[in-house]
């Protein structure tokens, strides 16, 4: 995602001028973003965007607001996301990976994933998430197979699932099991991928292939 | 029967009610800010209810079906509290939100000096934020307290159709009722007003700029009043076009005022509308 594609995706929205001359001026006078931030979702709708599937109209502005931004970015991305309501706190989310801000954002992070928000804890999973610790990671996939988050709006979910998510998935099944409930069928999914791959790290390592333990390296 | 009831605090409500709600035809809701049974004692609490307003209970509002709005304001029980002031500084971070759509609940409890200066600095945010307002009227002393709030709403040059003067009954309806306000009515078990008070109310002073709510909250109250006073109306042979004004069109209309009522995409599925309904059930985003 870049903000030259936020910024094609919005091409339609109802009110353009609106939002140009806001990027405009957070540019010149950052501190404006405080009132254009709140406004952005009444002013672009909140429609999806069907040239950016998993993005709202609003989301893309204010993700492009904060990219519009001249300097200070981790700053007034705090700040935007603690003053923020639910809609401008999961737009901050979204944009942390566009923004100059290394592992400023991870706290931000911490807070999606305490709440029981479920659209503000999908929001926390996206490519940033790649900043999060191991087991803070583990924690928020398997809080997203508690509440019903769909594992697809985890990035880089098997690229990162290990051993360790493994052996919390299986307890959760068993969990299940025994209260006669069932997981969503993507963590089924998951889990028995995750075990045809140790099923074959087991049998590869008599050949000297290890990959499980390389990804979790 | 579908139901926007437009003053409800749903922060003290389980999600039973929320459930019964729902199947009762309440598809919208209003929560204004308000005291909580236990005064607070520093703005940092006041900032976390209000993030809680335009955060989680629209994200539990939403798992029902029923879309949630909230008002936002310094209530005046405890705007005589100075350790709680600083609450006014707060107010314009909160009064830019989407889904805040006037300021409330401003006006007396006991009538102070302190509770003057709060009532009319908020007056100032609403014309200064372009919102409507929401007046509480007090419960002692109630009939002088509401000519005082339309004196201060007079003098703060806030256009009266953009106010709604709230727990109004038989007395001080009379007061209000010419003044180009809107009317609200508090339906309770047993205080405030009851279903069949109410329709005598309507009977009398028509449904236009009449506000039906339940105001239930952590106190003695039931959410489903709104729901029994539609039937209460029915069956005093209001028809069904006159309920959907009281209880969906006139809510909308009064807080459509804000520009910022949103509800597009609910489900109206199991209410049954009259034939004749209003445009205003897909008020779009836009405006200021």
């Amino acid at each position: 995602m870049t903000p030259d594609q936020l910024r094609a995706a919005l091409r339609g929205v109802p009110d353009p001028d609106w939002l140009a001359a806001a990027l405009h001026q957070v540019a010149a006078e950052p501190a404006t973003i405080e009132r254009f931030f709140p406004a952005a979702g009444r002013r672009c709708g909140r429609h999806e965007l069907p040239d950016l599937p998993g993005w709202t109209a609003d989301e893309a502005a204010r993700a492009l607001l904060l990219t519009a931004l001249p300097t200070d970015h981790a700053r007034y991305a705090e700040a935007l996301y603690r003053h923020g309501d639910a809609a401008e706190r999961r737009a901050v989310l979204k944009a942390l990976p566009l923004l100059p801000v290394g592992a400023a954002g991870v706290p931000l992070l911490h807070d999606a994933i305490r709440t029981n928000d479920t659209r503000l804890v999908a929001a926390a999973l996206g490519p940033y998430a790649r900043h999060l610790a191991p087991a803070a990671w583990r924690q928020a996939v398997l809080k997203c197979v508690f509440t019903g988050v769909p594992l697809a709006v985890v990035a880089d979910l098997d690229a990162r699932a290990d051993g360790e998510l493994a052996a919390m998935l299986a307890a959760l099944a068993a969990e299940r099991q025994a209260a006669g409930r069932t997981l969503p069928a993507d963590a089924t999914d998951l889990l028995d991928r995750l075990s045809a791959d140790r099923a074959s790290t087991a049998a590869g390592r008599a050949g000297g292939s290890d990959r499980l333990s390389t990804r979790e390296a | 029967m579908r139901i926007f009831d437009p003053h409800i605090h749903m922060t003290s409500r389980t999600t039973d009610d929320y459930e019964r709600m729902a199947a009762a035809g309440v598809r919208a809701v209003v929560e204004p800010a308000f005291w909580l049974g236990q005064p607070r004692t520093n703005p940092g609490s006041f900032a976390d209810y209000f993030d809680s307003l335009v955060g989680w209970e629209p994200f539990r509002a939403g798992q029902f079906g029923v879309r949630h709005h909230a008002t936002v304001a310094l209530n005046p029980k405890e705007a005589n509290d100075p350790r709680c002031r600083p609450v006014l500084d707060l107010l314009p971070r909160y009064l830019d939100k989407d889904t805040v759509v006037a300021v409330g609940e401003i006006g007396y409890d006991s009538m102070t000096p302190e509770e003057d200066e709060a009532f009319a600095a908020q007056l100032a945010l609403a014309v200064a934020h372009d919102l409507p307002a929401l007046v509480h009227t007090p419960h002692r002393d109630k009939a002088r307290g509401v000519e005082r709030s339309l004196a201060v709403v007079a003098e703060s040059g806030i256009e009266p159709g953009r106010v709604v003067l709230d727990h109004l009954n038989e007395v001080t309806v009379k007061l209000a009722r010419d003044t180009g306000c809107w009317l609200g009515f508090s339906i309770y078990p047993d205080t405030k007003m009851s279903p069949p008070r109410m329709v005598e109310i309507l009977r009398e002073h028509g449904t236009e700029r009449m506000l039906v709510n339940s105001a239930a909250d952590w106190g003695r109250s039931d959410p489903l009043l709104t729901r029994a006073t539609g039937e209460a109306m029915l069956v005093a042979g209001f028809t069904e076009d006159d309920v959907d004004r009281v209880l969906w069109r006139n809510p909308v209309e009064f807080y459509g005022q804000s520009g910022r009522l949103d509800l597009t995409d609910l489900d109206l599925a199991g209410v049954d509308r009259p034939r004749d309904t209003f445009a205003g059930n897909s008020i779009l985003r836009g405006g200021s």
